[in-house]
């Protein structure tokens, strides 16, 4: 039995076509998951893509988390099953409070489209088991708004626990911490500028972004496998 | 002048033409026929002053499923596999207002390949604006790319390719050509209307005041000191309603639910009302009431002309009705259903219950006036040839290549597409910063290389030349990356055509292409000409921009321009004639003068090194493969090391001659392969009867030319700030 993907697809998101592909090559069963629907009981994993939900007129993923599907993705976190966002889906965990600090504009105030390579700081986590510790991954990032930051203390907190998993090697965009991806509490949320979708064939520049998504599947893969028959 | 003088002229139109108007329709027109011809009787929408040239142009081929005259050219890739391919100028608006001009010339050739039933998938760009150090150029150049990168980000369209050069002469007449790849999913769609009793469909956003008159105002008519009074010409684009507009028209197309499709763009709604119908032999009636609009108390000539964007108009039998506009619901798009193809022959528009244009469709839509423009060779184009070509020896190599790789037309542009995504779409292979973007289709093994090109120094020097140089570039770039050259669509801008210059310019430039495109079997498949590129009596350059397509049978096989392993052979493939500094980018920096001819091509030569390249490729021989253009193989080289980050050590005679290194003679390549194949590629160049020169090997992190040498470091901080450092010149300056 394959891993079942969500890929929840708000008007305006860009990337869910680019997940579900990515994910699919990995084994992954996906299914693009309207805003306005409210049920994700049938996935295993959740993805909130990319892109430029309700076309973040108000501020990037503040309006997105108003959508009924959002009740769903918590209540899937809450639950203990794996949600990860990436890029415009990170802004909106934020945004949702499933994930500590805000994205705010790259402190050059430009679009940044570039390739990034990003240490592994916790590979002990659902979404980076695949990754030595400390493994450099080179992936690529494509945002506005990727400037992490949250309070001092806060940040201690969090790198002391092990949440700041990723962590670029050159910062692009001013992020605190040179924060790229930051868990919450349970380590079953991630959120993550870097696209990992746009990095899992060698012929368009890396299979990193697998290392990361693979993980994921073998995590769930594992539990479903040690669900007695 | 009396009242109507004044009304027609006001819209653009002259008195011969309102003339012409009144024989056509064998009484006075009303308001809205006025305007309705105005902008279909417009440069931007008739192509009145180029169609007699254009029409030499060779359009077609054996890949060839649809050339010039729709939306965009559609190009066989492989059996069962088409794509659509289109370049469009969005130049004023772009002057006026740099954001959205720029931003809705992308919304604009989107729909374009859209209407094809294509889904487009890649997006190039060819910008031109006046000298970087300059503060308007900072404004209008972070407007611009702004705009781009909003509109074309937000659609989920990846920009992966363009250029970016500066000169003088586009100070006050910024380029921006915008070209549009799309991927036949189902079908090829026509903008017809050939069944009477279909309904039209118009969906998209409401329409509204926007852009009233923008192809008979802004694009048809040069610019004096009143650039911003135009401004309420310029329409504001919304990419998130385009998303909506790309995913509905492709349901429809795919579907099979419409029966003809075409986009609102210049003329807005008289546009695909008269040309739909004047294809078919049909008519279409229309009930301007019925148009769902954004504001209320618009007149019936303004929702006729309003430019507003995001719009498309679909024929569909009475049947389908419901269903398209379930498909329109479901999205969330706004749609109504304004009137009806009929067997008229006749474009008739009611409003409040009375008629209020009623015109013969093909009167609108193909009998503009066609003017055969005096055209003169200009006095100064003789001089300027006999003029001093900037050849002068440079005190160090060393510098005068670092000075070269900084120059903006060299320089890299990372911080122009950095601000574009490139990469959505999983299939961008060869992205920006090479010689050509490489886009695998979607699902596909095989994939397209695409480059847009537009040497205008070159071209002022010799419209003829600089139109073939042009085309040879182009399809160069495509061949470096193992690509086929297969088809050209083209942007000619210029200045205005009232001018008898300026129409010798676009002869000669026009018979450039044909020749180039004949003789490289590669067929023009549409395009677009933008005139009036002149300010206050001061015109642009000449600047034909070919947008190149190539076919790659195998994705995984393409070339990138990069230095790959360390021990590899270099080769210089063509040969290089030391005289070729014309209008070169050595002369640009080191003379600051323009003057001679440009360098020489020889298109047989040329032909067979794109074979050598394309052959070579498809053997997996080619580590790396680039051209040398601007700057020379000098440049070349450094840009291939900086790519790979590998250095070179070369052992060629040539790298002690500025000549050599810096000269810029078309028809050559460097290339890279492995030790024990160099033997195979060169007896491969051989066969095709190319000069093949072993230049060295790669190594290390130095570029060791022999006479001189820099490090790898060295160079890449020169090329990478080279455009940034004057950005910040200028914004220091201005403030
Ligand atoms: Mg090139």
């Amino acid at each position: 039995m394959s891993v079942r993907a969500g890929i929840v697809l708000f008007p305006g998101s860009n990337c869910e076509q680019d997940c579900a592909r990515a994910l699919g090559s990995l084994g992954a069963e996906t299914r693009i998951v309207w805003h306005q629907e409210k049920e994700l009981s049938d996935v295993d994993i959740v993805v909130l893509p990319g892109g430029f939900a309700h076309g973040d007129y108000l501020r990037t993923g503040a309006l997105a988390r108003f959508s009924p599907i959002m009740e769903a993705v918590c209540a899937h976190a809450r639950s203990g099953g794996l949600v990860i966002g990436i890029c415009n889906g990170f802004q909106i965990l934020c945004e949702a409070g499933l994930l500590p600090g805000a994205l705010r504009r790259n402190v050059n105030l430009k679009f940044l489209c570039k390739w990034t390579s990003a240490y592994v700081d916790n590979s002990t986590t659902p979404f980076t088991s695949r990754a030595g510790a400390g493994r450099s991954l080179r992936l690529p990032i494509n945002h506005f708004e990727g400037n992490w930051y949250c309070e001092a203390a806060e940040l201690e907190d969090l790198r002391a626990s092990g949440r700041l998993v990723l962590r670029y090697a050159e910062n692009p965009n001013g992020s605190l911490g040179d924060v790229a991806g930051v868990c919450n509490e349970d380590f079953n949320v991630l959120g993550l500028m870097p696209h990992p979708e746009r990095a899992c064939e060698a012929l368009l520049g890396s299979e990193d972004g697998a290392v990361l998504l693979g993980s994921m599947l073998d995590h769930v893969g594992a539990g479903i496998r040690s669900v007695p028959v | 002048m009396t009242t109507a003088q004044a009304v027609y002229r006001e819209l653009g139109l002259t008195d011969d033409e309102h003339d012409a108007i009144i024989e056509r329709l064998g009484r006075v027109p009303s308001y809205t026929e006025l305007a309705m011809f105005s902008v279909m009787w417009s440069e931007h929408c008739s192509y009145k002053s180029s169609r007699v040239e254009l029409a030499s142009l060779p359009t077609e081929g054996e890949r060839v499923l649809v050339g010039p005259g729709e939306g965009a050219g559609i190009i066989e890739v492989e059996p069962g596999v088409a794509v659509a391919w289109k370049i469009e100028s969005h130049n004023h608006p772009s002057f006026v207002e740099p954001g959205n001009g720029a931003a809705t010339g992308v919304g604009g050739i989107v729909r374009d390949v859209l209407s094809m039933g294509a889904r487009p998938i890649a997006l190039l760009d060819s910008l031109r604006f006046g000298p970087l150090e300059d503060a308007g150029t900072r404004f209008l150049l972070e407007g611009v790319v702004s705009g781009i990168s909003s509109y074309g980000n937000s659609i989920g369209v990846p920009t992966v390719g363009g250029e970016c050069l500066f000169e003088d002469c586009y100070r006050q007449n910024p380029l921006v050509n915008v070209a549009c790849l799309g991927v036949i999913e189902e079908r090829v769609m026509r903008g017809r209307a050939d069944n009477p009793g279909d309904a039209l469909v118009l969906f998209g956003s409401a329409t509204g005041r926007d852009g009233i008159g923008g192809a008979s105002v802004l694009a048809s008519a040069e610019f004096g000191d009143d650039a911003a009074a135009k401004r309420p010409s310029v329409q504001v684009g919304d990419p998130f309603t385009e998303k909506l507009l790309i995913e509905v028209a492709l349901e429809l197309v795919n579907r099979g639910l419409v029966t003809g499709l075409q986009d609102l763009g210049a003329g807005g709604l008289s546009c695909p009302v008269a040309e739909m119908a004047s294809k078919s032999g049909t008519g279409m009636e229309l009930d301007a009431d019925i148009v769902h609009l954004r504001e209320p108390g618009m007149e019936p000539f303004e929702i006729m002309i309003s430019e507003s964007q995001e719009r498309m108009l679909a024929t569909v039998t009475p049947e389908r009705l419901d269903e398209v506009l379930e498909v329109c619901a479901r999205w969330g798009l706004m749609a109504s259903v304004p009137g009806r193809v009929t067997s008229t022959g006749r474009i008739t528009v009611v409003a409040g219950g009375q008629e209020i244009a009623g015109v013969p469709a093909p009167a609108l839509a193909d009998e503009a006036p066609v003017y055969h423009r005096p055209s003169v060779r200009p006095p100064w184009a003789g001089p300027l040839q006999f003029s001093p070509s900037g050849e002068t020896a440079p005190e160090s190599l060393e510098e005068a290549l670092l000075a070269l790789l900084a120059s903006p037309g060299i320089a890299s542009k990372e911080w122009v597409w950095e601000q574009y995504d490139h990469m959505i779409g999983l299939g961008t292979i060869e992205g920006p910063g090479g010689d050509a973007a490489v886009i695998r289709l979607p699902g596909r093994r095989c994939a397209v290389a695409l480059s847009v090109d537009g040497p205008g120094r070159y071209c002022q020097l010799d419209p003829y030349e600089g139109a073939r140089l042009a085309v040879a570039e182009a399809a160069r770039n495509v061949a470096c990356t193992g690509a086929r050259p297969a088809a050209v669509t083209n942007c000619l801008n210029l200045g205005s055509p009232e001018r008898s210059e300026v129409m010798w310019q676009l002869s000669e430039i026009v018979r450039g292409i044909k020749d180039a495109c004949l003789y490289l079997e590669t067929p023009v498949t549409g395009g677009n000409v933008s005139f009036y590129n002149e300010t206050s009596g001061r015109s642009i350059y000449p600047t034909p921009v070919i947008g190149m397509l190539g076919i790659l049978e195998e994705a995984s096989m393409a070339v990138g321009p990069a230095l790959g392993r360390d021990g590899d052979v270099i080769l210089l493939l063509g040969k290089t004639d030391g005289n070729d500094f014309g209008g070169s980018e050595y002369a640009q920096v080191f003379a600051g003068a323009l003057g001679g001819r440009p360098p020489r091509l020889d298109l047989a030569s040329e032909k067979a090194l794109h074979a050598v390249l394309v052959r070579g490729a498809a053997s997996g021989r080619l580590a790396s493969a680039h051209d040398p253009s601007a700057g020379g193989v000098a440049v070349a080289l450094t840009e291939a090391a900086l790519a790979g980050g590998r250095g070179f050590r070369l052992s060629h005679p040539g790298t002690g001659s500025w000549r050599w290194l810096f000269s810029e003679s078309p028809g050559r390549a460097v290339v890279s392969c492995r030790r024990d194949e160099a033997p195979t590629v060169e007896g491969l160049a051989r066969e095709l009867g190319v000069e093949a020169r072993h230049l060295g090997t790669v190594c290390g992190d130095q570029l060791d030319f022999g006479p001189f040498k820099l490090s790898l470091e060295r160079a890449r901080e020169g090329h990478r700030n080279g455009f940034t450092s004057r950005l910040s010149t200028a914004a220091a300056l201005r403030e």
